[in-house]
């Protein structure tokens, strides 16, 4: 709490010495809006401080300040030289009080109602001068903080100073690595160079604070909002490990409070009147804080009443703001928008709270004085949402460096999706019209060459580049391609100078460990130089539609050599993973071979007919989701991808058919064959459960097929005469009452429309399994 | 007391630059470029922790390219509008003392030139065209359509 009267002492007196000049032009000029509109912030901001500090005379005195001023304001009432000097007045009387406050006095005894007299229309006499400068003069010799409020340009030096140590250190470094030294000049150099560093870290953070911060006040500042208007409100917050920059938290603090007052106190109803409109009792208040791209985003979102558009218009019409004929042209937006200007509020009543359309625009003006939005959303009967978007500029952030063409940039982690390198198997590029596509894991993607943008040649070939998977703020996706990526790093970034900015590229400067300059690219704006169309492609167009597209992406193999000297391919997907046994844990048991691997016993394959050489054997363990089973095998060739015909086998076997694998024929070992011939026969005599599937669907039966027959399904064709238990659909296909017990729809888009949507989607393997099982588990009943 | 100059040389050309703005001359070395920025944006360098934008003032002028292969340049540092910039110049030569306010001139002068110019002051070595940093800063027209 001290620290917090502190705070409060500290900002009052700096809006007071401000407010200095501001007084005397007032003074000179009362019709000066803008000069009124100080004066009434800074009255405004005492009475909500001390409201919460509990100093009923300084609010009584700002209350009946900040009355008098609103008149004024509204155009109820002229700033004559009376009313000119009593406020004077009071500004004084509230100078010594916080005088006194900051010395940790007893507030002085004394009646003020002779000052808020005074304020009255047609008040004669004037206010009894007070002795300010007296008082404090004697408070600043008896206070004694244990804070002290430090200029950020004071900071700026230190720190700037310290990267310069550092600097001149790694100079020295490199000096002393170039010519022989002694031991000790080591030893002493190491720990120069140990403290440097602390304090490098120490003045780092000096800057730097939790949001936290800010956020650790607020429950207590809602419990005694809601307490005195009779409201009950539960405060959630999130994201308070978000670091801002010291002077941003002391930026946002007043916008936020602001903002959170008028939620409880406008927005948020009385229970009663939350249970008539069917709410909970409670309103619940969440205040989060994340990082998006360069931006903090802080979003203060209550259940209450929301905001009425059409009566901020009705408003802003009464009071002039606003022609009618532009009032009929605002959209929902717009009309919300409106909270901001000067003057304007909704709230019916006036209360000692909020609510007299002070806050809004002290809001807006404070916010944007930082580089910073402000945005509302509401729904009438349902709740505001407030939302500062505050820049990252002077914060630290983490950053990736990456080079292109030999020199060296960043960029914000946060808008970073993915790392994939463009010659990776699940990547492929293609040029439409000389515009890149990248399709990644079946994905498309718009591919921005950075090379291009930032005119730069690049050695390297465009295959060999790595892709930088971006998802830049309030963007869509699309992949950066850069010669190659560095390092993860903390990067203090500071805004770079206009002509810099001017190429809409950039978000700021930062410098390197090394003393060198960075850029810092905006992963937006390269967005928009690059040509991506953000919004612009459909949903759909980002899956590969492509069947056989699917097929090449997905039908990956593992290459081996067979113990016979054959070379044959495994479908990567079954083969969980590969152990090494010994030989003689192999042995002929109940009919079949079978390995003991662990506790368990496999049946083992690709071993038939074969005498096992040496004292071991390696194998791969394939799991079908329910049994397992081994497969011994020589060596592993490579990983490689199916892009050629299969020519099928006549008969089925363990080997289902012959490819060109990597320029070799290589035959395909038929997965389902040899779990239906290894543990078919004994798991499977009871009764198989059987699935229909479409059968004039190629992907059904390519694709599907096998992972159904894998889970223990017979597959029949939705012809065939006999009770299923499961059929497999697309989203949206007909499927008679009477096909199957169970449907499993499958769609084919990785999003579900909603949560009502029980669909698969049709690459989901882990849910497909899991919905197979369950339902061969549940034929049964 | 006058106004201190500093003299430099632009394109050939001995210039004033008012020595007020100024708040070092130093050599740079390193040079970042910028893409896609301005061309009179040289690039960006760094002086005790601090980002230079580099300001090629031959090019702001429109009359040529310094060259910038050797390696060393003499740089005016100079802020401007909260961010620092180095200003290239062929050559630093001397502070010395305005002894008149700036007059215009009277002259034709070519079109880069005529854009910065702030007045011709006289000092002991004969009359100088004062120039204007912050229009050497803004570059040409066309720099700031780009």
């Amino acid at each position: 709490m001290d620290d917090l009267i502190a705070d409060f002492v500290a900002e009052c007196r700096e809006m007071l010495e401000a407010l200095g000049g501001e007084i005397v032009a007032w003074e000179a000029e009362p019709d000066d809006r803008a000069r009124l509109d100080s004066i009434f912030r800074f009255v405004h901001t005492v009475k909500g401080n001390c409201g919460f500090f509990e100093f009923p005379r300084l609010e009584a005195l700002s209350h009946a300040a900040e009355d008098a001023l609103a008149d004024v304001r509204a155009g109820r009432r002229q700033a004559d030289g009376q009313l000119v000097s009593a406020v004077l007045a009071i500004i004084d009387r509230i100078g010594e009080m916080i005088a006194s406050i900051e010395a940790g006095e007893e507030m002085p005894g004394g009646d003020d109602s002779s000052l808020i007299q005074a304020l009255e229309p047609g008040a004669d006499g004037q206010a009894a001068p007070v002795a300010v400068a007296a008082a404090e003069g004697q408070a600043r010799t008896t206070s004694a903080p244990r804070t002290i409020r430090l200029s950020v340009e004071l900071l700026d030096r230190v720190m700037s100073t310290v990267s310069d140590m550092v600097l001149a250190r790694n100079e020295l470094a490199r000096r002393l690595r170039e010519s022989p030294t002694e031991v000790e000049v080591g030893g002493a150099f190491e720990r120069l160079s140990a403290i440097i560093a602390d304090m490098r870290d120490a003045i780092t953070r000096t800057r730097m604070q939790r949001i936290e911060n800010l956020f650790v006040g607020l429950p207590r500042m809602v419990r005694d909002l809601s307490a005195e208007l009779g409201k009950q409100v539960l405060v959630d917050i999130e994201g308070g490990d978000v670091e801002l920059d010291r002077e941003m938290i002391e930026m946002i603090r007043d916008p936020l409070t602001h903002i959170i007052r008028n939620a409880v106190d406008h927005g948020i109803e009385k229970p009663a009147d939350r249970l008539k409109a069917g709410k909970r009792e409670i309103g619940i208040l969440s205040v989060s804080a994340r990082q998006s791209g360069n931006q903090i985003l802080i979003d203060i979102h209550d259940d209450g009443r929301g905001i009425d558009g059409k009566k901020l218009v009705a408003k802003a019409l009464d009071s002039g703001f606003l022609e009618r004929d532009e009032a009929a042209k605002l959209n929902h937006r717009e009309q919300l928008a409106l909270i901001f200007e000067a003057g304007l509020s909704t709230a019916k009543e006036v209360t000692s709270i909020s609510g007299r359309g002070v806050g809004m625009d002290v809001v807006r003006s404070n916010i944007e004085r930082i580089g910073g939005i402000v945005e509302v959303d509401s729904k009438l009967g349902e709740g505001t949402r407030m939302t500062l978007r505050v820049p990252l500029t002077l914060t630290i952030i983490p950053a990736l460096t990456l080079s292109i063409a030999g020199q060296n940039f960043a960029i914000p982690r946060s808008a970073i999706e993915e790392i994939v390198r463009a010659n990776g198997e699940s990547v492929t590029l293609e040029h439409l019209g000389g515009a890149g596509v990248a399709t990644i894991r079946g994905r498309r993607v718009p591919d921005v060459s950075l090379a291009e943008i930032l005119g730069l040649d690049s050695s390297v070939e465009e295959i060999d580049r790595t892709l930088i998977v971006l998802r830049p703020a309030g963007g869509d996706l699309y992949a950066l391609s850069v010669d190659r990526i560095h390092d993860h790093e903390e990067l203090v970034v500071k805004p770079a100078a206009p002509a810099v900015m001017a190429t809409g590229l950039y978000a700021g400067t930062t410098l390197a460990d090394d003393g060198s300059p960075i850029l810092l690219l905006d992963p937006a704006g390269i967005a928009e130089v690059g040509g991506v169309r953000l919004e612009m492609q459909e949903r759909s167009a980002r899956i590969a539609e492509n069947p056989t597209a699917s097929i090449t992406a997905a039908t990956e193999v593992l290459l081996f050599r067979a113990l016979d000297g054959s070379r044959r391919a495994l479908r990567l997907a079954v083969v969980d993973r590969i152990e090494e046994v010994l030989v003689s844990a192999v042995k002929k048991a109940a009919g079949q071979l079978r390995v003991q691997v662990g506790e368990a016993i496999l049946p083992l394959a690709g071993a038939a007919d074969v005498a096992l050489g040496g004292d071991k054997v390696r194998l791969f363990r394939l799991n079908d989701g329910t049994h397992e089973i081994g497969y011994a095998f020589a060596e592993v060739i490579d990983f490689a991808v199916i892009d050629n015909d299969v020519i099928h086998a006549d008969r089925p076997g363990e080997v289902s058919g012959v490819s060109l694998i990597n320029g070799e024929p290589a035959e395909l070992v038929d997965a389902h064959w040899l779990f239906a011939n290894h543990v078919g026969a004994a798991a499977h005599t009871s009764e198989q459960p059987v699935c229909r599937l479409p059968s004039d669907d190629p992907w059904m039966q390519n694709m599907l097929r096998p992972i159904v027959e894998a889970a223990g399904y017979r597959v029949v064709s939705e012809e065939e005469e006999t009770d299923a238990d499961l059929v497999i659909a697309a989203q949206g296909a007909e499927v008679p009452d009477d096909a199957a017990k169970q449907t499993i729809w499958l769609r084919t888009e990785p999003d579900s429309a909603g949560k009502k949507d029980e669909s698969i989607y049709r690459y989901d393997r882990a849910g497909l399994l899991m919905a197979l099982k369950s339902a061969s588990a549940g034929r049964g009943k | 007391m006058n106004e201190l100059l500093l003299v430099v040389t632009i394109a050939g050309e001995r210039v004033a630059i008012p020595a007020a703005a100024v708040e070092s001359v130093v050599e740079l070395d390193t040079l970042i470029a910028v893409p896609r920025a301005a061309p009179h944006v040289a690039g960006l360098s760094a002086l005790r922790s601090r980002v230079l934008t580099v300001i090629d003032c031959q090019r702001s002028l429109e009359l040529g390219v310094s060259d910038c292969s050797d390696g060393i340049r003499e740089a005016a540092v100079v802020e401007f509008d909260g961010h620092h910039y180095a200003l290239i110049v062929d050559l630093v030569e001397d502070v010395i003392e305005a002894l008149s306010e700036p007059s215009p001139v009277r002259a034709a002068m070519e079109a880069g030139w005529e854009r910065v110019s702030k007045g011709m002051v006289d000092s002991e070595s004969g009359p100088l065209l004062l120039v204007d940093v912050a229009a050497l800063i803004a570059g040409t027209s066309e720099a700031k359509a780009a």
